[in-house]
């Protein structure tokens, strides 16, 4: 018993999720040289191959090479990932560390915007901002996640900064007359990073599985390869060529994984009193 | 009923009316805050002028937004929501009440099997905590949380539909109830992953009470304990999160939807989205989210009714 439950704390730490965080952002970078075939190059000879030495993964409807696909669709979702992810981190510190530290009329208003766009299932709330843009392209897709995207950090960011403020030294701080921003910028934010970067680490894989999501449902921007919109191409074909959809739904789920993995591996060494029941 | 309890559900329930007054408000803003025009959105950037100046003068884009909004305002109150703009005859309402029923009915056989998954593997989970059953429950919930509906969905295809045939493919309607096997279990396992992890977090939190202990003394049937005195108390905080889950839910009716060509509000909303049918895109978006602040209202009240404690608070 007590080996057994030794052999799976061992497990857990293992950090299976950083090496795949570190192996998809090496791809995200490098991918588009790695890969073998142009994601949009159309071969219509070599439709829906099985994966074979010329193509490791098979070829989809065009007769476009999965693979290469799949590396140019990792710089697509690490481009959205990290964008989104950034985005909501600086507005939603921001908005909380205000909201948590001043308390009363900004503390309301902040909260209540906060509550007002959780109301809203999120990927509605994105599709229903990018059915206003004629071509909805990468920028606009990032824009859409980030209009809700920065509620998690403001609640974290907002919860923290409520404890923190009432600590000997912010006091000290507020007493010596130092202006709000500074003694945000330097007392209170400083401590907010180890949550802030855990929330950040599963969020890029929340932001990433959002992109493939809203690819999948066509609303992605058209031209670039993306792993959502080639899990659409593999469902249509579902029944004749199951292997295009499981390839680009793997990829996804592992990726996905991968970043909540890393996420939970980082709350446990920041902080070793949060482990799970 | 006592003072309390009435205070509580009118707070609560003036808390609802203004969310919902919120999202009708933002709704409006959408439209009008998001740089681009609407306009170019929907006739494309190559329309000739008259028909920008008509679409402008249908969408009331050329009058002051003060009366914008009250026209807007208008359309909730009368129920109608507007009308389509590709088909003008149409109410939005009356094309979301086509479609209404069956996405709730997806949506409530989605939470059924999340809850008749969750709250058996949670308990036993708890129950016998550090067992095979304790790992296959928390293993089951990691992969379920792992796997994207997205993929889930053509995974159980695959599976149930292909290779074993036990369940009917999409667009095969003549199923009955079947056909709402798979699509339930695509947008319910990541809930019921969630619940299973806070079903077992807090049983494991109330079996440690001394009331389960006290019955435990007297007597009581080990079954008896867990279930009356154990879940009892177990359950409130899992239905808080599972009400909190429910626009990840309604997210998962939408994607569902595609997926199993299924008819519905999800299905409504991305062909208004294609057309760039607003009224349409806007009337889903108001209903969705109504629906979402109104359930969490109904769960907010029952808890009050069944925990005293909360009312005070």
């Amino acid at each position: 018993m007590r080996a057994r439950l030794l052999g799976r704390r061992r497990l857990r730490r293992t950090p299976v999720g950083v090496v795949i965080v570190l192996l998809f952002f090496a791809v995200a970078l490098l991918g588009p040289w790695l890969a073998p075939f142009d994601p949009g190059e159309i071969d219509l000879r070599h439709q829906f191959q099985l994966p074979s030495t010329l193509h490791p993964l098979g070829t989809t409807d065009n007769g476009v090479d999965i693979l290469s696909v799949l590396l140019h669709g990792a710089r697509l979702a690490g481009i959205v990932g990290v964008l989104v992810v950034g985005i909501s981190l600086l507005l939603g510190t921001a908005m909380g560390t205000v909201a948590g530290y001043r308390g009363g009329m900004s503390d309301h208003a902040i909260t209540g915007l906060a509550d007002l766009l959780q109301a809203f299932p999120s990927i509605v709330l994105n599709i229903a901002i990018l059915a206003l843009v004629a071509r909805p392209g990468t920028s606009h897709l990032v824009l859409a996640l980030a209009v809700n995207g920065w509620v998690l950090y403001a609640r974290v960011a907002r919860a923290q900064t409520f404890t923190i403020r009432e600590l000997d030294y912010v006091q000290a701080a507020r007493a010596l007359g130092l202006s709000e921003g500074r003694i945000l910028a330097r007392h209170i934010v400083p401590n907010l990073v180890g949550p802030l970067v855990v929330q950040a680490t599963s969020g890029l894989g929340a932001a990433i599985l959002a992109e493939s999501t809203l690819s999948f449902l066509g609303l992605g921007p058209g031209k670039d390869a993306s792993w959502g919109a080639l899990l659409d191409q593999g469902s249509a074909v579902l029944l004749r060529f199951p292997h295009v959809a499981l390839v680009a739904g793997g990829t996804i789920a592992i990726t996905v994984l991968g970043f909540n993995l890393a996420g939970d591996w980082l709350r446990d060494r920041l902080d070793p009193r949060t482990t799970e029941p | 009923m006592s003072g309390g309890l009435a205070r509580y559900i009118g707070q609560r329930l003036a808390r609802a009316a203004l969310t919902i007054f919120g999202v009708v408000t933002l709704v409006f803003l959408l439209v009008r805050l998001i740089p681009g025009d609407p306009v170019d959105a929907i006739l494309g950037d190559q329309a000739a002028p008259e028909d920008r100046a008509a679409l402008r003068t249908a969408l009331e884009l050329d009058r002051p937004m003060v009366l914008q909004y009250g026209s807007f305002l208008g359309h909730v109150a009368d129920g109608s929501l507007g009308h389509s703009f590709r088909r003008r005859q149409e109410t939005v309402s009356s094309l979301i009440a086509q479609v209404f029923w069956p996405t709730i009915l997806l949506a409530l056989s989605s939470l059924l099997v999340a809850w008749l998954i969750a709250v058996p593997a949670g308990s036993l989970a708890a129950t016998r905590r550090g067992t095979g059953w304790d790992r296959a429950a928390t293993t089951g919930a990691m992969l379920g949380l792992a796997i994207p509906n997205i993929w889930l969905g053509p995974l159980l295809i695959l599976l149930f539909g292909v290779q074993l045939q036990w369940l009917p493919l999409p667009g095969d309607y003549t199923g009955g109830l079947a056909v709402l096997v798979l699509p339930s279990f695509t947008v319910g396992t990541a809930l019921a992953a969630i619940l299973t992890r806070q079903t077992r977090a807090s049983m494991i939190e109330v079996l440690s009470e001394q009331y389960i202990l006290a019955a435990r003394a007297r007597g009581l049937h080990p079954w008896r304990v867990v279930l009356q005195h154990g879940l009892r108390n177990a359950l409130l905080p899992v239905m808080t999160v599972g009400a909190a889950q429910l626009g990840a839910l309604l997210s998962g009716t939408v994607i569902a939807e595609k997926i199993f060509e299924r008819p519905g509000l999800g299905t409504l909303f991305l062909d208004a989205f294609f057309d760039r049918d607003i009224p349409v895109v806007q009337g889903c978006v108001l209903v969705i989210a109504t629906i979402y602040v109104l359930v969490n209202v109904a769960v907010d009240l029952l808890y009050g009714v069944v925990d005293p404690r909360v009312r005070l608070s």
